[in-house]
């Protein structure tokens, strides 16, 4: 076939019996990778909201980390769906005419919605902080200093009021954000539950349930992710005093983390119930009504996907992991491959609603495996293969690392709102 | 003049309910509805396929893919033919190699060759978009790149699609995919270009047994109408809601 003969979805799909001619995995890596990350920063947004909004204290340190993590994972969230178009420069086309009775139309007006709360609450938090880094960098040499300088000139927006009153002014809009952010990122997220959930073709897809699932599960991952990348910056933040000398320092940090990640847990563990409560729901109603796509349902759940839902999804992913952080004696290692497993249970779950829906045909009547390019030799094959998934899942991190220079979000020295 | 509060919030209702009144009275039509109401459009395309009638040669899908330049090694179809074997042991077997293209010529089916003894029935279904009346790929697409014409067709402005595949995932017939050249969403049109010029589709010229017709719902001369109106037809997925225009003669109950 010659290049400019590619077919979408012929290169990694591989038909099973009677499957329509013009049936591929048109939906592939990218599309998991799409509710993946719009899950973590849904997840990452709440978990810093029951710091902001339900005064729960003794999160301070991680919602603030979280809030500013939720800004690094945000553009991340709409880079998937822009690697997966066939025609991405046409991307904004959806916000210069929406077709509003898509449900993917609203994407941009929600995402950027969304994204004005996260920005302004974080500026709201940050605002005092950004001021007395400009009295600070005043007299200070150097060029690097006077960018700086200009940098935080730039962030404070003219607002230079520091004053009691306007901190404490600061103090409640953060509030209010905060609060009215939650509602927005589920919306966010329950929004790409409803995406697919509301395809009345795909017999695994339809189902009311999957906003919800699709926002318990996001929960689930944004905490789980906040916590690891909080106790790798910790760790690694002690391993550097103890090389230091600095050794009280570092056991102080061991002990304020602990509480933290005990106090995290448990949301976790609460949201991660309600999540698989959900799954098996939808599972037994499935079953029990064995509607007409049921037999073919049947067949890719226990047979061609058993591996991927019920032992990497289910069992490695949920359970294991729930036992895990239930056991006594918990430990930051245990905790550490725990909250590995959930991401990876959650990823699954993406995966096999994603990549599983598009498993059999739409004949009921044969199946279609997708192999994921890995080596690219295109720049199709890159895009919507595991490069291009991973290019995703380095950039937050990438991000987080340039945010965090000029909104240090795990400095404890610093008096935020 | 002075004004009480109570005087002032009797005033503002008052007021409000006079203004809303005339607003009342007027019902707000889109352009279209606007239109439909007055004149209404004289057409409304459908499409009659006679199981009876199709033998599989395969020559609406070479003619569709020389007519609408889909390339003709690429492995899909703006409309395909499908062909079904029912064994004794009432096994159903489909297969549509090469969408039906070059015909079928083997007994082979799928790789195994069937005794024609053991053969209870066997038929060949021809399949293209339904230009449903409630398109679920019109509805789902983000920026009204696929649209319906008034008399009926759904079309796909390929300047205009982003390329987003919701349209291919939301059509439960599995018409959609992309074009192999353009990058944008791709289906059958009933060959639109043509039928609107006074022409025949593709396909329906080029099936040797008037498997394939075409014809105006709206007419109620028209001799396809009288089919459609007047005999037992039968259409593919009608559980899904989406309505569609292709009716079928002698469709077997195996058929997917």
């Amino acid at each position: 076939m010659s290049s400019d003969l590619v077919v979408h979805g012929a290169e990694w799909t591989v038909k099973e019996l009677f499957v329509y001619p013009n049936e591929f995995i048109y939906w592939s890596i990218q599309i998991v990778m799409y509710p993946y990350m719009t899950g973590l920063v849904a997840g990452a947004f709440v978990l810093s909201s029951l710091y902001h909004v339900f005064g729960q204290k003794d999160l301070k340190e991680i919602a603030q980390f979280s809030l500013v993590f939720s800004l690094a994972l945000l553009p991340v969230a709409a880079l998937p769906l822009l690697l997966h178009l066939q025609q991405p420069m046409r991307a904004m086309e959806p916000l210069l005419t929406p077709h509003f009775t898509s449900a993917i139309a609203a994407f941009g007006i929600v995402f950027s919605t969304y994204g004005l709360i996260v920005l302004s609450e974080i500026w709201f938090v940050y605002r005092g902080y950004f001021v007395a880094q400009v009295h600070a960098l005043r007299d200070q040499p150097g060029l690097g200093n006077r960018i700086r300088r200009l940098v935080y000139r730039g962030l404070t927006l003219g607002a230079y009021d520091v004053s009691e009153d306007a901190i404490a002014v600061d103090h409640k809009a953060a509030k209010i954000l905060a609060g009215v952010g939650i509602p927005v990122a589920c919306f966010l997220h329950g929004y790409a539950g409803f995406i697919f959930g509301s395809v009345k073709a795909n017999a695994l897809w339809m189902s009311p349930l999957m906003p919800v699932i699709f926002i318990m599960s996001a929960v689930v991952s944004g905490i789980a992710l906040c916590m690891l990348t909080y106790i790798v910056i910790m760790e690694w933040q002690a391993f550097r005093n103890r090389r230091r000398g600095g050794g009280t320092q570092a056991s102080e940090i061991r002990g304020a983390e602990a509480d933290v990640i005990a106090k995290s847990t448990r949301y976790l563990l609460g949201f991660l119930v309600a999540a698989i409560s959900l799954e098996i729901l939808d599972l037994i109603f499935r079953g029990y009504t064995a509607m007409k796509s049921w037999d073919i349902l049947r067949s890719v759940m226990f047979k061609t996907d058993f591996i991927k839902i019920f032992v990497l999804q289910y069992t490695l992913g949920n359970l294991v992991p729930f036992i895990l952080l239930i056991l006594p004696g918990r430990t930051i290692k245990r905790t550490v491959v725990a909250l590995l497993l959930v991401l990876f249970g959650v990823f699954m779950m993406r995966w096999n609603v994603v990549i599983g829906g598009q498993a059999f045909s739409l004949s009921f009547d044969g199946f279609m495996h997708y192999h994921i390019p890995i080596v690219p030799h295109s720049v199709e094959t890159f895009k919507e293969g595991l490069f291009g998934a991973l290019t995703v899942i380095s950039m937050p991190f990438i991000l987080f690392w340039i945010i965090n220079k000029f909104v240090p979000s795990l400095d404890r020295d610093i008096e935020t709102g | 003049m002075s004004c009480s509060r109570r005087d002032f919030l009797k005033n503002t209702v008052a007021g409000a309910a006079a203004a809303a009144m005339p607003a009342c009275s007027v019902i707000l039509r889109t352009p279209d509805e606007a239109k439909a109401m007055t004149e209404g459009s004289k057409v409304r395309w459908a499409f009659l396929v006679d199981t009876e009638k199709c033998v599989g040669c395969g020559l609406c899908v070479d003619a569709c893919k020389t007519e609408n330049e889909i390339p003709y090694e690429a492995p899909v179809s703006r409309t395909w033919v499908e062909r079904y074997v029912v064994t004794r042991d009432g096994k159903t077997r489909v297969d549509s190699p090469n969408a039906g293209r070059d015909g079928f010529i083997t007994g082979e089916i799928r790789g195994e060759e069937i005794d024609p003894e053991d053969i209870d029935k066997a038929f060949f279904v021809p399949k293209l978009c339904n230009q449903c009346d409630n398109p679920p790929c019109v509805q789902v697409c983000p920026v009204g790149a696929t649209y319906q014409t008034e008399d009926g067709v759904v079309l796909v402005d390929r300047e205009w699609c982003i390329g987003c595949g919701y349209c291919v995932m939301a059509c439960p017939y599995g018409v959609r995919f992309f074009h192999p050249v353009h990058k944008t969403a791709e289906k059958c049109n009933f060959c639109y270009h043509r039928i609107t010029d006074g022409k025949e589709a593709a396909c329906v010229q080029a099936c040797p047994f008037e498997a394939r017709r075409m014809g105006n719902l709206r007419d109620p001369e028209d001799p396809v109408t009288k089919v459609i109106t007047n005999e037992r037809v039968q259409v593919l997925k009608d559980e899904y809601g989406t309505k569609p225009h292709v009716f079928y003669l002698g469709l077997d109950e195996k058929v997917r």
